[in-house]
């Protein structure tokens, strides 16, 4: 068990190294990092001076060891546009994403395994039928138009919800939070709404088929002869064994709903760190966008280690396979 | 003795688009207290369905058009879903056939024990608990209290198919239908599986119907049986009138089909009794081997310095295979399987060998290494006298793997489901170049598939067009037309019914007398070896306990575990007295 932890551990750390490697290489090839520095009149003994005091001449493998370092403590150096350290500029917007990704995934979850599992019992009902067809819109329409869409009915013609921003902020300590007023919660359900819609299709669907394969089990027929009830072999014996493949693909797609939520932040003016790293790809700043890239590899590898040692926890097989 | 379950002219219909599968047609069954009967017929016949009626869990579309189905004199027909839950588990219990599928692998033993005890019987936990220990010791398993937290696949499958009879028992029924309890097990685990069963069945005076295609479980387990074929019941009666003195046609045929366990006959009588699949070949036009492509040698086997005429067909030496189960970079972390060791034995051509063991015994490893599928760790093989190991591009070695060919035990996944049969058949020809033109191939691909009983119109149909027992006549026929002289045949006939067993079984004796075919015929089924072989290795463990005549090998066997098995083969005295 120690031993499989210990391996996951491994694999992770590896992964990270990779997309440091490649994070640090857009300081060298995107742009010359002194020229997005110092202004046009800037004499050609300054560059080189700058240059210097950067560490910009030493060996790349220094400059790599030195990036990866401070990277673990967090900094990123300075942001090219804002001239404000990146971790902070991070800090700051990190709560917006975080919780707007916290609502969409609560909202995916419990509507598209509840659903799923619904429509997988009643294959044939009207409402599984509706059920599945309008859930074919979450996945074939683009998140900006459900977005817009969304905010056509609720905000501007039914007036019953923002348009857009993150009103209703309290602080606790450096984190401010929507959760804690009414208008926070008012301006988050719209952009948690239209990031969760694709998610929760794809949920809906997997935990439906994986459902109306484990029906189809021996041992849920024998559970049926043995005159258990109906919610006992749909809650207990079916939905367990839908879990494993269900768990994957949510893993997959925590990260996912933070890459979505770019398009999301975008529409919503969501102050996230999707809406800075788009500003930030519009002046190529680089720090910014290096800081971007581990942190979402960074929540990538922690969710789906996660999600392994989930696994473990729901499958005794594979309890007994790492051992 | 009053009747515990009465059926009485059942009807099951499916409807399906394409119109109305009478699975059942007019039944009539009864079961008393303290009885067990067994329910036989082939696949198809609709004995599954009569266990499924019973208990109301026919699968959609399947529905009860017309009949009686009496538990205790009260009609079970109409009842509700909610009054049938109550009789599923509390008054009938179901055994199903597989206990690899049949246990939830998500939870514990104990945990499916105790809800369905505590369902059942409407007690509290730790009454439950006690209880479920209790079973799980009254069905054999020690230590019962510790093994109620194990998870199923900590279980061997006779275990397991242990803890399925506790299942079915836990809310104490008076009715146990049994279906194919134990079609999945070995024949040691089967045998103790039936004594339970019958163990059972006398100690609580349940009433048991045992669901099975296998005439040796009915010989062994049953007081009554039933025959079915296609939905109807043919025949009913005592076990020893039944199996020793069959009336019905059907009954014969299907009886005839068994192999015997106690003397070897030349062929199976035919049995031609079942619709569309008789002895198919009589019919059709059979080539002349003596003048046939088929009974020639090619070129590439004729070159003398690859053929040796004395050589024995098939030579093993020492063979070593280990598989890894579990990799580690440090040599002694490894747990390593020694699936075949030090296997030696010789075959001589046109000899007939068998391979005989159970599951695990290592005896299809051995067949998948001399056809070159797996490498040995250590050890040689030698095909009609040339060593066959080393690189496989040597002309040498090539022709001399040219007079081997393989037949595997699954019909379903052996075959290319994408090609037509005439692609699958001619694959051989032309990876050889065994023709002169397509023109040709395609004329020897319609003569191999009429020999073995298919007629050439098979050629441009799909495999999954055909039957299991059809399509074990493609693999003959792919076998075949590398115009080999030695055939491994991998359990060919486990997945068949027994008459299509016989018939495949029959097709592999006339070929290998027409052809002077060597055989290497593996199977954990006595009676077929015996029927098959003459000379047998017993298997265990990946090593030969024994290698015998076969004759002698049933008459005195020698080695402790031959004896073993051969105990547990099922009695068939009932039918020896008879025909």
């Amino acid at each position: 068990m120690l031993a499989y932890i210990i391996r996951r551990l491994g694999q992770s750390i590896l992964v990270m190294a990779a997309v440091s490697l490649i994070s640090f290489s857009l300081f060298n090839f995107v742009g010359d990092p002194v020229n997005n520095m110092v202004g046009q009149e800037a004499t050609r003994e300054d560059r080189l001076r700058i240059r210097e005091n950067l560490g910009l001449d030493d060996p790349i493998i220094v400059q790599y060891v030195r990036f990866v370092g401070n990277a673990v403590r967090g900094e990123f150096g300075l942001s090219y546009r804002v001239r404000r350290p990146v971790d902070e500029l991070i800090k700051e917007r990190l709560p917006a994403t975080l919780e707007l990704v916290a609502v969409s995934a609560v909202i995916a979850l419990i509507l598209g395994i509840g659903a799923g599992v619904y429509t997988g019992i009643r294959r044939d009902g009207w409402l599984s039928k509706t059920i599945l067809s309008s859930s074919l819109v979450g996945v074939s329409l683009p998140t900006f138009i459900i977005g817009i869409a969304l905010i056509y009915l609720f905000a501007v013609t039914l007036r019953w919800l923002p348009s857009s921003g993150r009103a209703g902020l309290v602080e606790i300590g450096w984190w401010k939070t929507s959760f804690l007023s009414v208008d926070g919660w008012r301006s988050i359900i719209l952009p948690a709404l239209t990031l969760s819609l694709f998610q929760l299709t794809m949920i809906l669907r997997l935990v439906r088929s994986e459902m109306l394969e484990v029906m189809q089990t021996d041992y849920i027929k024998f559970a049926r002869a043995r005159g258990l009830s109906e919610r006992s072999i749909n809650f207990v014996h079916a939905l367990k064994n839908t879990l494993v493949p269900v768990i994957t693909i949510i893993g997959i797609n925590i990260g996912g709903l933070i890459a979505f939520s770019v398009i999301t932040e975008t529409v919503f003016q969501w102050p996230g760190t999707g809406l800075m790293f788009i500003q930030a790809v519009d002046f190529a700043d680089v720090p910014i966008m290096a800081a971007y890239l581990c942190f979402v590899a960074l929540v990538f590898v922690v969710v789906n280690l996660i999600v392994d040692l989930l696994y473990v926890f729901i499958d005794p097989r594979i309890r007994m396979a790492g051992r | 003795m009053s009747e515990l379950l009465e059926i009485e002219n059942l009807d099951v219909d499916f409807l399906t688009r394409r119109g109305n599968i009478h699975a059942a047609k007019s039944v009539s069954l009864q079961v008393a207290a303290g009885e067990v009967l067994g329910l036989v017929g082939e696949s198809g016949a609709g004995k599954s369905t009569i266990g499924n009626a019973v208990i109301d869990l026919l699968e959609s579309p399947g529905q009860i058009t017309a009949g009686s189905i009496r538990f205790k004199g009260d009609e079970l027909r109409g009842k509700t879903e909610d009054q049938m839950r109550r009789i599923r588990g509390d008054q009938i219990g179901m055994i199903f056939q597989d206990p690899q599928t049949s246990l939830n692998p998500l939870l514990r033993i104990g945990e499916q024990l105790i809800e369905t005890i505590r369902k059942t019987k409407g007690i509290g936990q730790s009454e439950a608990e006690k209880s479920a220990e209790e079973l799980l010791e009254s069905v054999g398993i020690t230590e019962a209290r510790a093994r109620l937290r194990s998870y199923p696949h900590q279980f061997s499958g006779g275990m397991r198919q242990r803890v399925v009879i506790a299942l079915a028992l836990a809310g104490d029924p008076d009715l146990i239908i049994a279906d194919e309890p134990t079609t999945a097990l070995d024949v040691s685990v089967q045998a103790q599986i039936l004594d339970l069963i019958r163990g059972l069945c006398k100690s609580r005076n349940l009433g048991v119907i045992i669901v099975t295609h296998d005439i040796g479980v009915i010989a062994n387990i049953a007081d009554r049986v039933a025959v079915m074929y296609s939905g109807n019941i043919v025949e009913t009666g005592d076990v020893r009138q039944i199996l020793g003195n069959p009336q019905h046609e059907y009954t014969k045929s299907l009886i005839a089909a068994v192999p015997r366990p106690d003397k070897r006959l030349h062929r199976f009588n035919s049995v031609d009794y079942i619709d569309g699949s008789g002895d198919a070949a009589d019919t059709l036009n059979r080539i002349d081997i003596n003048t046939h492509w088929l009974g020639q040698q090619s070129q590439l086997q004729q070159t003398p310095a690859t053929f040796n005429k004395d050589a024995p067909a098939i030579e093993v030496r020492d063979l070593c295979l280990a598989f890894k189960l579990q990799g580690a970079i440090l040599k002694r972390n490894r747990r390593m399987l020694q699936a075949v060791d030090r296997v030696s034995f010789s075959i001589a051509q046109g000899e007939s060998f068998g391979l005989v063991g159970e599951s695990g015994s290592g005896k299809s490893t051995v067949a998948r290494l001399i056809a070159g599928l797996h490498k040995p760790d250590s050890g040689s093989v030698e095909i009609v006298g040339q060593s066959v190991l080393g690189d496989q591009k040597d002309p040498r070695i090539k022709a001399a793997r040219l007079n081997l060919q393989m037949i595997f035990q699954d019909p379903y996944s052996s075959l290319n489901g994408r090609l037509r049969v005439l692609d699958i058949v001619a694959e051989p020809i032309r990876f050889y170049k065994q023709s002169d033109n397509e023109k040709h191939t395609r004329r020897l691909v319609h003569d191999l598939l009429e020999h073995v009983g298919l007629g050439k119109d098979a050629a441009l149909r799909y495999p999954h067009e055909f039957s299991g027992g059809q399509r074990q006549r493609i693999s003959i026929a792919r076998a075949l037309a590398s115009r080999p002289r030695i055939l491994i045949c991998d359990e060919p006939t486990s997945a068949l019914d027994v008459s299509i067993q016989a018939q495949i079984l029959n097709l592999l004796k006339d070929l290998q007398d027409e052809l002077g075919l060597t055989l290497l015929f593996i199977s954990h089924d006595l009676p077929v070896i015996r029927q098959m072989c003459d000379r047998v290795a017993v298997m265990r463990n990946g090593s030969i306990c024994e290698i015998a005549n076969a004759e002698a090998l049933f008459t005195n066997p020698q080695h402790e575990y031959s004896r073993h098995l051969l105990e547990l083969m099922p009695r068939m005295d009932v039918i020896g007295a008879a025909l």
